[in-house]
């Protein structure tokens, strides 16, 4: 019915529009209200990018464990207790001096739910999706990661139900930390490609350079 | 179906709207209808595919300006109505009609269950994969007004397989709500100078994840 849009019937406020089918659903018993609270907990609370740095910090540390990542992520991570919706079948792609991975779903706004949480405006903006498959330099650019010309780029278009979770690279100067501490560097946009790992002072060293706030 | 969803490559878009500090979700409601779209689900009268279908319908102006929760609650409204859970009389009173009160199919701790076990679309098929990783393979130049996974960007355009998935539910049929369908899924890596052009970087590519049918040797 791509030319009947009910959803047009409701009022303009999104908080009340929301607000009136949520009572309408209750009332027809349509959703049990208990479960929208934990799903709303479980999002806002429990499930979020500490997940992945976790991840990412034990591939560091444990070449055992990053070699059961690279051979099977899904059932790896799973011993972690990180399964579950969009996320049910994991890869894991490698960031090194030469080669960047960067993550991005262009047709909608898939991601790996169970290790990052619920993606950030910035991902499932047009302008990322339209704009990291055909200029990448730029868009990390605005991240603050500059790449120098002769590292390779992979994009991937997560254009199916794969997953993918990039590994940044771990950081100078780390080799001392344990694995909580390494996780403490590991950011969200690290695991999406779109950022690098702090190094071991905290310093984030993508200097981020959002949209409308130009220095110039 | 060639849709404005269909964003890879489109030019003219601006800077990237990147927040410091961004919050998980900016207001209750994001939230809400979040969880209202994922319990409706559960009458299973729509699935993941005929969900994010009923997204890309959105008119393309309300595509491109709602914001994201306000699609999906667009999208929730829309799938509802057509499945008949919800009247249009009801959306535009706000009142629910005389009708009885029914029980939902799933509670907290049944969606705790789904949320840690999830939906995996890998399915066993009794066909042997066509190709394999290191095959060069062509896409489709055209596709379908439905449903469909082949990003425009690459339709007609070579790549080398890296990556076999095994086989996948095909979201062509299962957007329909016709069938699984599964074919075999491949991972396919495109030099960016072959989808956008001499003058693209020769250090960049990009990777699709393609079924069978979306794709044939090259």
């Amino acid at each position: 019915m791509p030319h009947d849009h009910p959803h047009s019937l409701l009022p303009p406020d999104p908080a009340l529009r929301v607000k009136a089918i949520e009572t309408l659903l209750v009332q027809k018993g349509l959703v049990d209200p208990k479960a929208i609270e934990a799903i709303v907990e479980a999002y806002s609370n429990e499930i979020g990018p500490r997940n992945g740095a976790e991840v990412v910090a034990k591939a560091w540390a444990d070449l055992d464990f990053l070699g059961r990542l690279r051979a099977d992520a899904t059932a790896t991570l799973a011993e972690m207790g990180l399964t579950g919706l969009q996320g049910e079948h994991m890869v894991i792609v490698e960031n090194t001096d030469t080669v960047h991975n960067v993550v991005v779903c262009t047709l909608c706004s898939c991601y790996p739910w169970p290790v990052l949480g619920v993606p950030p405006v910035w991902y499932k903006s047009a302008e990322y999706r339209a704009r990291i498959v055909r200029e990448p330099r730029a868009v990390l650019e605005e991240f603050g990661v500059n790449l120098p010309p002769v590292a390779e780029i992979r994009v991937w278009d997560s254009t199916a139900e794969i997953r993918y979770l990039v590994i940044p690279r771990r950081p100078a100067g780390s080799g001392h930390l344990d694995e909580a501490a390494l996780a403490d560097l590991v950011t969200r946009d690290s695991m999406v490609g779109t950022g690098f790992a702090k190094d071991p002072a905290g310093r984030d060293p993508a200097g981020k350079n959002p949209a409308g706030k130009n220095p110039a | 179906m060639d849709g404005v969803h269909d964003l890879g490559g489109t030019e003219g878009f601006g800077p990237l709207p990147i927040e410091e500090e961004e919050l998980v979700f900016h207001h209750d409601w994001e939230a809400r209808v979040m969880a209202m779209r994922m319990l409706m689900g559960a009458w299973r009268k729509w699935n993941l595919d005929a969900g994010r279908h009923s997204v890309e319908l959105l008119p393309p102006a309300d595509y491109l300006s709602l914001t994201y929760y306000e699609k999906w609650l667009a999208s929730l409204v829309n799938l509802s109505v057509g499945a008949g859970l919800l009247s249009r009389e009801e959306v535009a009173s706000g009142r629910a009609n005389a009708t009885p009160k029914a029980t939902p199919p799933i509670d907290a701790d049944g969606f705790r269950a789904l949320m840690a076990k999830g939906r995996p679309s890998g399915r066993e098929v009794n066909t042997a994969p066509a190709h394999a990783p290191g095959d060069r393979v062509r896409c489709n130049s055209f596709s379908h007004s439905g449903h469909t996974r082949l990003p425009r960007y690459v339709r007609g355009r070579v790549g080398e397989i890296i990556l076999y998935h095994g086989a996948h539910v095909l979201p062509d049929a299962s957007s329909k709500m016709i069938g699984e369908a599964p074919e075999h899924l491949y991972t396919v890596r495109f030099l960016a100078t072959d989808l956008w052009g001499p003058d693209a970087d020769p250090n960049h590519s990009v990777t699709a994840d393609l079924w069978e049918s979306y794709i044939e040797p090259a």
